[in-house]
């Protein structure tokens, strides 16, 4: 968390006063300038003030200078509170949004947490009707809002386009804020969840130590019976040397110029073409699976492409699922700010995490209001198909390496994590990896896992979260392949742990499939 | 570059999946892109082609009586050359009919029944009206309002969509030709009516507690305990739609044992557990033809040349997708789907602007009647023989552009009784005349392995 500090400190001292300049992608009451809130010194992580009332209150509202966050504004300390006729006018309108819901319960049909668990009222409940009742003040958000995974199935469901996943997280947000006891343990095990990049840079500076320790059936106990964190699932190993320890020791980003300017010498372009991406890792990929993210890089430059690697911090998501948005707004508007300036030099970014790339695309511009968010989630694609659409991929697999010939793995499970599929990206994989010599894609089915990120590791929803995942498992058996393959890592931990599977990345694939394809000798 | 398929089909309904299997089947490469899941679990699961040709005729002096207080046709294949001249039917044929009806027997195998005759079957719906329909779920086929066995609704305590007793008094009041009579009963288990149909189905696809057989026995004592008729009158019974998801017709036949009766499935308000049978059995078929399914981007924009449109942008959550295909099946839905829109002075096809013949006055869009012929009923665009779309002009607006379905105009499918029929014959003609646009010069279809 330490070196968290500085970035959020600069940010602090920027001026917003650009801000209502060029953002269009906010309501006009967010314009209005005030140096940006985040004063504070108590940065995302989990330390002690921050989160208390009282601050997250104050760290708020001074954002943008008005009654940004509107929901969050409002509230114990009393110190502001502006009389609206939309309490959210600060904030999305979200009545049309209730107001296009016409009540034919798709959305619950679709739900895969109602589909197990009969005390969940379902995502018409949670968006437009518990929108509806909180116009009396009285109202309370329901407690069973924390039952939501988030896995926003019910976004796409929807006929009528109302915003479900956007009502659930402010909803969500507001129930943190307002009604979880902040010196509660399950609080703070949230928190401590959502912040898990904070945990995971901690875990990587001592990473077999700490795998050692994580693995410990006592620690697990203990997560367990005190901090109600499951005990039935084995904690993700911390790589032994980051993604970005690797990067920079391989020669940071003059390395990765220099690599791709020779991939278009060898592909016959134009050598000096600007071909760059930048490259949104995330945690996971970074302090777990480094193979994933150098496949990527190692992908893309035989592509052409150098890959950038801004500083970044977690994208949010678990943030988002768990209500902890001040968090997920200070770690948005680092990356906002960092990817902004490359996007507006005409660099894209591309994620190799769909929960990732879905928050860049859709939750940023949803829930925040912050500068160059627009930009960047215009700009911002998955790494597959961001090669789909500015590359002949096909053509480029079709002479590919013939896997079959080099022993790798040829049949895969595949699971189309619920973020993938609310990008329309579910198909993708199993139609490129299609064209891929030797190996065979099979798409396990349309369910969700379950884990849903951070919601399956918690005591109290780890039954749910396997019975989502049961007919995934069963699906998984059914099928031929032996090896699992998804683009969501907390997916693959679901995978891996309902069926003991290795899991893949397509990515890995494609690396083999396209790097280095003459040494391979096939096509 | 863009993403390059043989075929775009933008829409995923009935028309959209008819023209994709369609365009398949004549050898092209094919995607579709909708914006959201497919809206088939929002229907009924019942497959309508034509039940009150010109609905309207003689309504006159004597308003409040509605089409539907009429007798539907008999044969639907022997009224198309009474429909208006450019009824989607008349428009695109008799041949067009058959071939998209051919084309969903294909995907729906032992799914559903009806293709032995031309005729409507009548079928008795959840409301209690009874629905002329040319293709239905084999789970309703016990059901059929023509058969003249005595029928006892079951409804489940709780569920406001199913009233059983008020189904069986309508289908009376309708001169059913048996007797019928309704009961509500506890659902088995810890669940009950207000549940989702999906967890009712899973429970009995599960047998969670013998709740096939309780509920069996459930009935049996109700329709004894009842005034109507006792379990020894009934022949068959009709439930809610919940009767599984997985395992249907293990259900049925556990059910008809207790109850020595057939058993049917009442077709349900949305969302139902037959429409989502139907979405299933359809997204199947799909992949089995090769389809590339794109689910949850809406078509924004596009580029034209040479009067061909060219690229295809898809909105892909903020960043936008480029599609550059050969042909493109316009299948967008209508005024309910959002494949035609409307504002105070215009009525428009939002994706393509295609031309949607409509009066410059307002109030000409909607009759004072209330059942009575809205010109509204009538909107979208219209299409050739080869279903390409036309221009004011009459032309075709695109040359490699066709619609299908909901978005075309000229019948009025919701008192017609139509619309699947119309998304069927409009989704397979412009199916295959998008495959037949498809030129040599491309190159080879995506979905084809080396």
């Amino acid at each position: 968390m330490t070196d968290d500090a500085p970035t959020d400190d600069a940010d602090a001292a920027q001026p917003a006063d650009d801000h209502a300049a060029d953002c269009g992608d906010c309501h006009p009451a967010n314009a209005p300038t005030a140096t940006d809130g985040e004063t504070t010194e108590t940065d995302g992580a989990p330390t002690a003030t921050d989160g208390g009332t009282t601050q997250t209150d104050g760290g708020t509202a001074v954002e943008g200078g008005t009654a940004v966050e509107g929901g969050t504004v409002e509230g114990e300390t009393g110190e502001f509170e502006p009389i609206e006729v939309f309490p959210e006018a600060g904030d999305a309108d979200l009545r049309p949004g209730a107001d296009d819901c016409y009540k034919c319960s798709t959305c619950d049909t679709s739900c895969p947490v109602a589909e197990v668990d009969e005390d969940f009222p379902g995502p018409k409940f949670q968006g437009p009707e518990q929108w509806r009742l909180k116009r009396s003040d009285d109202q309370d958000i329901d407690d069973s809002i924390s039952k939501c995974s988030n896995c926003m199935r019910c976004d796409s469901a929807c006929p009528s386009d109302v915003p479900l996943s956007q009502m659930h997280n402010t909803a969500r947000a507001q129930y943190v804020d307002e009604q979880l006891d902040k010196t509660s343990l399950k609080y703070w095990r949230n928190r401590l969840l959502a912040n898990y990049g904070t945990m995971a840079k901690l875990g990587s500076t001592f990473p077999r130590l700490t795998n050692a320790i994580m693995g410990n059936s006592l620690v697990q106990t203990f997560n367990e019976k005190f901090l109600g964190i499951t005990s039935e699932r084995e904690f993700p190993a911390f790589a032994t040397e980051t993604f970005r320890s690797w990067y920079a020791k391989r020669g940071g980003e003059a390395t990765s110029v220099e690599n791709a300017r020779r991939a278009r010498r060898e592909r016959g372009e134009d050598e000096h073409a600007d071909k760059r991406v930048a490259y949104f890792h995330g945690d996971y990929a970074n302090h777990n699976t480094p193979e994933v993210a150098k496949a990527l890089v190692s992908v893309f430059e035989s592509f052409g492409y150098a890959v950038l690697v801004p500083e970044q911090r977690c994208s949010g998501t678990p943030m988002f699922a768990n209500g902890m948005l001040d968090d997920a707004r200070r770690a948005a508007k680092v990356n906002v700010r960092n990817f902004s300036e490359l996007v507006e030099d005409g660099v894209d970014v591309v994620c190799s995490c769909t929960s990732c790339s879905m928050a860049l695309r859709q939750e940023y511009p949803e829930l925040f209001s912050i500068e160059g968010t627009a930009t960047v989630a215009a700009n911002t694609y998955d790494a597959v198909e961001y090669l789909r659409i500015y590359e002949d991929l096909d053509g480029e697999l079709a002479d590919g390496a013939d896997l079959s010939e080099s022993g790798g793995e040829d049949a895969y499970a595949y699971h189309a994590p619920c973020h993938a599929r609310n990008q329309g990206l579910d198909g993708q994989t199993v139609e490129v990896l299609g064209q891929v010599d030797g190996v065979e894609a099979a798409d396990v089915g349309d369910s969700c896992s379950g884990i849903s990120g951070t919601y399956g590791w918690k005591s109290e929803h780890y039954e749910t979260s396997m019975k989502v995942g049961d007919e995934m498992f069963e699906h998984m058996e059914d099928g031929d392949a032996t090896t699992g393959m998804t683009e969501c890592p907390t997916c693959a931990m679901q995978m891996e742990h309902g069926t003991g599977y290795e899991i893949e990345h397509p990515l890995e694939v494609l690396e083999r499939a396209v790097v280095d394809d003459g040494e391979s000798g096939a096509a | 570059m863009g993403i390059t398929d043989d075929v775009l089909v933008v829409g995923g309904g009935l028309a959209g999946m008819t023209a994709a299997l369609a365009a398949s089947e004549s050898g092209a490469s094919v995607r579709l892109v909708t914006d959201s899941e497919s809206t088939l679990q929002q229907a009924s699961g019942l497959v309508d082609v034509l039940g009150y040709p010109n609905p309207h005729d003689g309504d006159g002096d004597d308003s409040g009586e509605n089409a539907e207080a009429a007798s539907p046709v008999p044969n639907p294949f022997d009224a198309i050359e009474s429909l208006p001249a450019d009824h989607p039917y008349r428009v695109v044929g008799e041949g067009s009919l058959r071939g998209g009806l051919a084309a969903f027997d294909d995907a729906t195998g032992d799914l559903y029944v009806g293709e032995h005759t031309d005729a409507n079957a009548l079928v008795p719906t959840v409301g209690g009206t009874v629905k002329p329909t040319a293709r239905y779920p084999a789970s309703v086929a016990a059901g059929l309002a023509s058969d003249t066995r005595s029928m006892a609704v079951v409804g489940f305590e709780g569920d406001t969509d199913t009233d059983a007793e008020r189904i069986a008094a309508h289908l009376e009041a309708a001169g059913v030709p048996f007797e019928v009579t309704g009961v509500t009963v506890e659902f088995p288990g810890d669940l009950d009516g207000t549940d989702q149909d999906t967890r009712l189905a899973h429970a009995l696809d599960e047998d969670e507690g013998s709740g096939r057989r309780v509920l069996a026995n459930r009935v049996s004592r109700a329709l004894d305990d009842a005034d109507g008729l006792g379990v020894d009158d009934v022949d068959r019974v009709g439930f809610p739609a919940v009767l599984g998801r997985d395992r249907p017709r293990e259900i049925r036949s556990a059910l008809a044992d207790g109850l020595d009766a057939d058993v049917f499935e009442v077709p349900p308000a949305p969302p139902s557990l037959p429409g989502l049978r139907l979405r299933y059995r359809f997204r199947d078929a799909l992949r089995e033809a090769g389809v590339a399914l794109t689910t949850g981007n809406p078509v924004v924009d596009h580029d034209v040349e040479d009067g061909r449109i060219e690229t295809v942008y898809a909105d892909r959550n903020a960043s936008r997708v480029p599609y550059e295909p050969q042909a493109v099946v316009l299948a967008t839905g209508g005024l309910v789907g959002g494949g035609i829109d409307s504002e105070r002075d215009r009525v428009y096809e939002p994706v393509f602007d295609c031309h949607v013949p409509h009066s410059t006055d307002r109030y000409d869009w909607s009759d004072a009647d209330t059942f009575g012929p809205h010109a509204f009923a009538r909107f979208g665009v219209r299409i050739d023989g080869d279903a390409r779309v036309l221009d004011a002009d009459g032309d075709p607006t695109y040359e490699n552009l066709t619609a299908a379905g909901g978005v075309v105009g000229g019948y009025d499918p919701a008192t017609e009784k139509s619309a699947s029929g119309v998304s069927l014959a409009t989704g397979y003609a412009a199916g295959r005349s998008a495959a037949a646009a498809v030129t040599d010069s491309q190159q080879p279809p995506l979905t084809e392995k080396r």
